[in-house]
């Protein structure tokens, strides 16, 4: 029997029931250990939903993948590197607008996208009501309340999760436009982006992240052999903004 | 703008609150600020003082996060007293 394992990724915020979640999925077929070459928790964990396979890692929690510690590093790395089929990004339902932020990183990065707002029955105790529909729309991809710890909304999630696999769900995550000056910077790089990439990482994303005069990811790119990216960076490191 | 019409954020006594400006910051440290929520437009509580005076505890959309006054100090902004209101 050829068996497919297809990988998910988790990412989130600290504190958002991410590691629930994950051994939730999981029980007790996980292992964990550290990245290559970093003192950074690695946690994976499998699970059969189905009859397919799964691998999921539970990437660290970081509130962005822009800063450039350790974590966020790792959590970047993987997102484009490893190319999960899907990445769940939890969010805190009681914190919204702060976990957002690594959402809209995440959608930026990737279209296969389920987003994931856990802590459902902390948030009705406050009395937060979140629009799960409204929300799904706006970010263009699929959006699952649940409640890791009341083991809530975890079937949906599941199916969700499987039918992405066998794409049969569309998405169109949302495009955050920036101002003039940086949407025409864009622009010009594009092209050479592409011409260098191609389709193997989201190039409006690279992009951005040359504009912003980020090292730390030309350093990754450069390890998975893009010589030829020398070229790109060159060019953007004439052009970068000095401040975003 | 000039930085000086504001207060520093570093200024701000414990029970306050202040709205963010402005981030006379650069780099990577502007960039985490960021992620942690210290955005122009928001308000943030001040929390407590730590027992030496620095770092000192803000309330960030929803979380606590001590900032050092070198990072302090250069959020400017506006207090917010509650006799203001």
């Amino acid at each position: 029997m050829t068996t497919n394992e297809y990988t998910i990724a988790l990412a989130g915020n600290p504190n958002t029931g991410k590691s629930t979640l994950f051994n939730l999925l999981t029980g007790l077929r996980q292992h964990t250990g550290n990245w290559p070459g970093k003192t950074v928790v690695h946690a994976e964990g499998f699970f059969t939903y189905k009859d397919k396979q799964y691998k999921i890692i539970d990437l660290p929690g970081t509130y962005s993948l822009y800063s450039n510690s350790a974590d966020e590093e790792v959590a970047r790395d993987f997102i484009i590197f490893e190319k999960p089929d899907v990445t769940i990004v939890v969010l805190d339902a009681t914190a919204l607008e702060r976990n957002l932020n690594l959402a809209l990183q995440v959608l930026e990065m990737t279209n296969r996208v389920i987003v994931c707002v856990n802590l459902m029955d902390e948030a009705k105790k406050k009395g937060i009501r979140i629009d799960i529909a409204k929300l799904a729309k706006k970010l263009g991809v699929p959006v699952v309340p649940i409640s890791a710890r009341n083991e809530e909304g975890i079937d949906e999630l599941l199916d969700t999760i499987d039918l992405m696999i066998r794409g049969a769900i569309q998405t169109k995550p949302i495009v955050i436009p920036y101002s003039r000056s940086i949407e025409e910077k864009i622009a010009k790089l594009l092209p050479l982006v592409k011409e260098i990439v191609g389709d193997k990482y989201p190039a409006r994303w690279i992009a951005l992240r040359l504009l912003d005069g980020d090292t730390s990811l030309l350093d990754a790119l450069k390890q998975e052999n893009h010589h030829s990216f020398k070229e790109v960076a060159r060019y953007a490191s004439n052009r970068s903004a000095k401040s975003v | 703008m000039a930085p000086t019409k504001f207060d520093r954020l570093s200024e701000a006594e414990p029970g306050e609150r202040f709205r963010i400006e402005k981030l006379d910051i650069e780099g990577t440290m502007k960039r985490r600020l960021l992620d942690l929520g210290f955005v122009p437009g928001c308000e943030v509580t001040v929390l407590q003082k730590s027992p030496l005076g620095d770092p000192t505890a803000y309330k960030v959309s929803n979380t606590t996060i001590a900032l050092r006054i070198e990072e302090s100090s250069n959020i400017y902004g506006e207090r917010i007293r509650d006799d203001n209101e």
